[in-house]
């Protein structure tokens, strides 16, 4: 397959044109239409009581005093959904999760009840009034202890389970990483933690149900990533009650930024459902903030004791990583089913290593449940970490230049295909001309020796490389389904008489910018200006089923079966063109936009003439119309990279890390908008810097959540963010369609490393081998103050 | 984060507030930039039943010199006093107070008479006023009052204001000859209050001793609260590293912080030494007639 793109005209505004995006004008004139902008004719809304308790039984619920306020309508207990068998439900990991507790609660701000009001301000003082009474039961807050044999067993509703250990997972091969790690000239051991963070997006998690009881259609308009699996995954689980999925209309309008934590099923929205099935008329509910922080899924909370081993020349040769994942109550990550640790088995990453043996426990504890890919194509992000935290460790360990230990490791350009030891076949890369080009914009060497000459005066100034690989567009149907939904992705394009065109997908953007992309794809394939090419997603009446937006995966899918069904189109249209030329099909030759006629340049039909004649003139026998669907099945994964460097400089006083460069080289194949490529790196970087230095969402020991409001939960801003410089290689996919990877998350799993490196090679010399992010001042002064140089 | 029902009214008069207030008791709240207020009431940790608006009554917005003071009307907008250059100039340190506060949206509500009135330890305003000694002008059913701003903060979370006085104004003393002020505040990201914050204020001879000095702490005190220790530590010596580093370490050993998400108590006390010496440092260099 070639993979080199011909360069449309402007006009046509094909890939690799930097296109301004279709949907800004909306956007920026307060024009969206987010859920919370859907108003229906007799709408309720829909408040929720929470737990105060991370583990209690709930002895009573009183609802008269909410019930007496006028315009309470009704206050739904977990008993009121037992009644239908609604007050379970499963999660996306086929572990099961309150809609309502019965008995008891599992973590702080867990749902107890809800009130149904004619007003939200009414709905929050009914919720206010509502009086639980609980029996505290001791709280499992750390997962190490919740393995412990005389740990209070969580799930109780289990029959049988007599722990709180979820699942035992591994990849690679024990006996011979054993091996390669008693060959080893040197091993480097470190405990790593990657805290709970959560993805904080813009918009909270809110729908709009609205059951129509005389036809029995329901309609939820819905913040969610995955809109179509969620319908099946409604009729599936409410079809005893009645629902049937053709009756049931999922709209995800316009999202307020998604990043894994809109694809979760959360009870509100099912609660929200039940009540408008209940009581017949359209039921509002939007999350607050804290309620989105403190209760919807969380991210990361991997706890790993990584080993890595190597020669004395600094040859890598083996990795051993064995990590316990704190899943809250209840398993709801959303991995493909397949891959309970999601795709933490790339952790080998850019390096060439002949053993690898990977081991993952999950854990139960009374917090909320989760484990979603916040950015992060299932456990990447936790993977990079994790492997670039050890080369550093490694290089600083033989005294080795951590860019060389990393140059001397690399997979090399000619071994691709490249299949890892744990089982991954990576695509393509040039993972030594990126952290080249990396090293050469940062100025490596003139930083080395400013580092020295800073040292010396008793100043902390590191340098840090991250040199990641991701693995993204999940996925093949061999190995990746959700709940048995295999993820292929689709694209509808129509061409209409009159030469435009639109085009539907199965995915959804939150922010991505599909709706420019996606026509420029179009535009390339089959030269329809991309003005003139609508893209629609979201709705399940009318868009193709498609598994969704996440895992960086729309490109590499989506993305691809729109290429595919236009060339479905191009051949239709080539069929056209030589009818109405009346010459033969070998004879025309394709440009976007046009069949021109081998050897004559004046006998050609443009895509628009083409079209009409699909609808007024094409050939006998054929069908009418200019129109083509394809659901695309990846044959396999893309493998984005990159190299970033972060330079950063700590103040001894305040233990503050300020970040004075960083540079990122990215590749992430044939790119289709060059600017929002851009866009998608910056925002990237923002949030890969957010839980470096920021965020963390913990508990204290009686389970409550610290973090839980943006007072503690410290997003960034312009002014915390600095000032990214970036660039790239180009390497295509030898596999996708059009050479495209994916990139909308390659800079959140590779800027954390680069950022810790940086922090820890800035103390290395004082002994410090490693500091768990965030490293927020009071950590960093901490380590300083024991290391003797404050305090 | 939906607030109890409460009833609004908005004043045109001082004389109008005075009268609501004195009607509606503690069950009436003054709000002015309502960047404290309304968050408490979205929490319903405050749930007044009467909300009076001072945001019409007019004449409560300014920042003049006169009588040898600087002047500063209770409504007035932190965003007005980052961008006054009388402020930015003639007062430094309320100026780098002012432009710390919150964010910039924030900043163009905000108003410097709520944020003292609030008493919140972890507002900026109270050590910088402590610093620069300033008096509270408070508007009560029988006028005028003057308050000295070391009697403002009683305790945890309360001003000596009476539930029917309003604030009215802030007057700060006019810097004498080699004076210099400086407000360094230290924070997790913008928006957010201080994990640790110092305000100094002192006058030295002509010789470099300190012949005046106050220091004010931000969030590492119950109340908002000087370091008096430190400040007697310094007047009647000569400014030297040694005396800085000291009076430092003094300053660190009265603050009383709590352990938070912000950082440990060992941390913040530290912190207050780290602040308190780079703020001396700098009032001193302004003393001096250094712009910095
Ligand atoms: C996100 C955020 C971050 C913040 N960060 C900081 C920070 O870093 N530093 C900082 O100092 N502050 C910070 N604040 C607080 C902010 O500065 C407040 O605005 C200030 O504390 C109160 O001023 P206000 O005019 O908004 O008062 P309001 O909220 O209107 O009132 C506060 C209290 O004072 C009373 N009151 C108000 N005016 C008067 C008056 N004239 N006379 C008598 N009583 C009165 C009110 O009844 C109320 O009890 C922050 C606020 C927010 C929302």
């Amino acid at each position: 397959m070639t993979q080199t793109i011909p360069m449309t005209s402007a006009a046509i505004g094909g890939m690799g044109h930097s296109m301004k995006r279709k949907e800004d004008p909306r956007f920026l004139q307060g024009k969206g239409n987010y859920v919370e902008d859907v108003n229906l004719p007799g709408m309720l809304w829909m408040d929720i009581v929470r737990s105060p308790y991370a583990h209690a039984k709930i002895v009573s619920i009183d609802a008269s005093k909410a019930l007496a306020i006028p315009g309470v309508l009704a206050v739904i207990t977990g008993k009121d959904l037992e009644a239908y068998n609604l007050h379970w439900m499963p999660t996306l990991m086929s572990d099961t999760q309150m809609v309502l507790p019965v008995d008891k609660v599992m973590y702080q701000a867990q749902e107890v009840a809800a009130v149904i009001a004619t007003d939200r301000y009414i709905a929050a003082d009914g919720a206010a009034v509502v009086d639980v009474e609980y029996e505290e039961l001791p709280v499992v807050v750390d997962p190490f202890k919740a393995l412990l044999p005389d740990a209070p067993v969580l799930r109780t509703d289990k029959p049988g389970k007599t722990d709180n250990h979820i699942f035992h997972w591994e990849a690679g091969d024990a006996a011979v990483t054993d091996k390669a790690f008693a060959d080893a000239d040197v091993v480097v051991k470190q405990d790593i933690y990657i805290p709970r963070i959560h993805v904080a997006s813009i918009e909270t998690c809110g729908c709009v149900a609205s059951f129509e009881k005389t036809e029995g259609k329901l309609t939820v308009w819905m913040t969610t990533q995955a809109p179509h699996a969620i319908r099946t995954v409604f009729a599936l689980v409410a079809g005893h009650v009645g629902l049937s999925e053709e009756k049931i209309r999922i709209i995800s309008p316009d999202i307020g930024g998604g990043f894994g934590g809109k694809v979760p099923v959360y009870p509100g929205y099912v609660i929200a459902v039940a009540a408008s099935v209940l009581i017949g008329k359209p039921v509002k509910w939007i999350e607050d903030r804290m309620e989105n922080l403190q209760a919807d899924s969380f991210a990361r909370d991997y706890h790993t004791t990584a080993e890595l081993a190597a020669t004395k020349d600094g040859k890598l040769t083996a990795l051993r990583f064995k990590t316990l994942a704190d899943h809250g109550y209840a398993d709801a990550a959303a991995n493909p089913s397949k891959f309970p640790a999601g795709l933490y088995h790339i952790c080998t990453g850019s390096y060439d290593l002949q053993a690898a043996h990977v081991e993952v426990d999950g854990a139960y504890t009374n917090k909320p449940p989760g484990g979603v890919a916040y950015r992060c194509s299932f456990r990447v992000t936790e993977a990079v970490h994790t492997i670039e935290r050890m080369v550093d460790i490694m290089a600083h360990q033989i005294g080795m230049d951590p860019a060389a230990l990393r140059m001397k490791n690399f997979i090399e350009k000619d071994q691709f295909p490249y299949k890892s030891v744990l089982g991954w076949e990576y695509d393509s890369g040039d993972y030594h001309a990126a952290l080249q080009k990396a090293m050469d914009i940062i100025g490596y060497d003139d930083l080395r020796r400013e580092q020295l000459e800073k040292r010396a005066r008793g100043e902390f100034m590191g340098i840090g490389i991250s040199s990641f690989t991701e693995i993204v567009g999940a996925g093949p149907s061999k190995d990746f389904d959700i709940l048995g939904i295999k993820m292929f992705d689709s694209a509808e394009i129509r061409v209409h008489p009159t030469g435009k065109a639109i085009a539907r997908f199965g995915t959804k953007s939150q922010g991505q910018g599909h709706e420019t992309t996606y026509a420029q794809i179009v535009a390339q394939e089959l030269g329809i200006p991309m003005a003139h090419v609508q893209v629609e997603e979201g709705d399940t009446d009318t868009a193709p089923y498609g598994l969704g937006t996440y895992a960086s995966r729309s490109t590499p899918t989506s993305g691809a079966a729109a290429a595919m069904a236009a060339r479905k189109i191009r051949d239709k249209a080539r069929k056209i063109a030589a009818y109405v030329m009346e010459v033969a099909e070998e004879d025309l030759e394709w440009e976007p936009g046009k069949f021109t006629v081998k050897g004559n340049p004046e006998a050609f039909k443009t895509i628009q003439e083409i079209a009409f004649a699909a609808y007024t003139n094409h050939p006998q026998g054929m069908e009418a119309g200019l129109e083509a669907t394809h659901y695309y099945d990846p044959p396999n994964l893309t493998f984005p990279f990159g190299s970033y460097i972060c330079v950063v400089d700590i103040d001894a006083g305040t233990g503050q890390v300020h970040v004075r460069r960083f540079v990122a080289v990215d590749d992430c194949g044939n790119i289709i908008n060059p600017m929002i490529v851009d866009g998608q790196i910056h925002g990237g970087l923002s949030m890969g810097l957010a839980p470096s230095l920021y965020e963390e969402i913990s508990y204290d020991e009686a389970g409550n959540c610290l973090g839980g409001s943006f007072i503690d939960y410290l997003v960034p801003t312009a002014v915390e963010t600095p000032n990214w410089e970036t660039d790239k290689t180009i390497t295509p996919s030898p596999h996708h369609p059009f050479g495209a990877k994916g990139v909308g998350e390659s800079a959140t799993v590779g800027a954390p490393p680069a950022i810790a490196n940086a922090v820890v090679d800035a103390l290395w010399h004082l002994g410090v081998r490693h500091i768990d992010i965030p490293m927020t001042p009071s950590k960093v002064w901490k380590v300083l103050r024991d290391h003797g140089v404050t305090g | 984060m939906i607030p109890a029902s409460f009833e609004y009214v908005v004043a045109h008069s001082l004389d109008e507030t005075v009268g609501l207030l004195a009607k509606h008791g503690s069950d009436a709240k003054i709000l002015s930039g309502g960047m404290s207020l309304i968050p408490a009431m979205k929490l319903r940790l405050a749930q007044p039943a009467f909300i009076i608006d001072v945001n019409g009554v007019s004449g409560l917005a300014y920042i003049r010199e006169e009588h040898g003071e600087l002047r500063i009307g209770a409504m007035t907008r932190e965003s007005a006093l980052e961008r006054s250059s009388l402020v930015k100039h003639g007062y430094p340190i309320l100026f780098e107070t002012a432009r710390v506060i919150a964010d910039p949206l924030v900043r163009n509500r905000a108003t410097i008479g709520g944020n003292l009135a609030h008493a919140d330890p972890a507002n900026d305003h109270p050590a910088t006023m402590l610093a620069l000694g300033a008096t509270i002008v408070a508007h009560g059913p029988n006028g005028d009052r003057l308050i000295p701003i070391d009697e403002f903060f009683p305790s945890f979370f309360a001003s000596a204001l009476e539930p029917d006085e309003i604030l009215t104004e802030i007057r700060i003393p006019a810097p004498g000859v080699r004076n210099g002020g400086a407000y360094i505040k230290f924070e997790r990201k913008v928006g957010d209050y201080a994990i640790a914050a110092v305000a100094v204020n002192l006058t030295l001879d002509a010789h470099d001793t300190c012949i005046a000095a106050r220091i004010g702490l931000t969030n590492v005190t119950d109340v908002p609260a000087r370091a008096t220790r430190a400040e007697a530590f310094l007047v009647g010596r000569r400014i030297t590293d040694q005396a800085i580093a000291d009076a430092s370490r003094l300053a660190a050993h009265e603050s009383d912080p709590k352990s938070d998400l912000r950082g440990s108590a060992e941390y913040k006390r530290d912190l207050v030494r780290v602040l308190a010496g780079r703020a001396i440092g700098r009032a001193v260099s302004r003393a001096r007639g250094g712009s910095h």
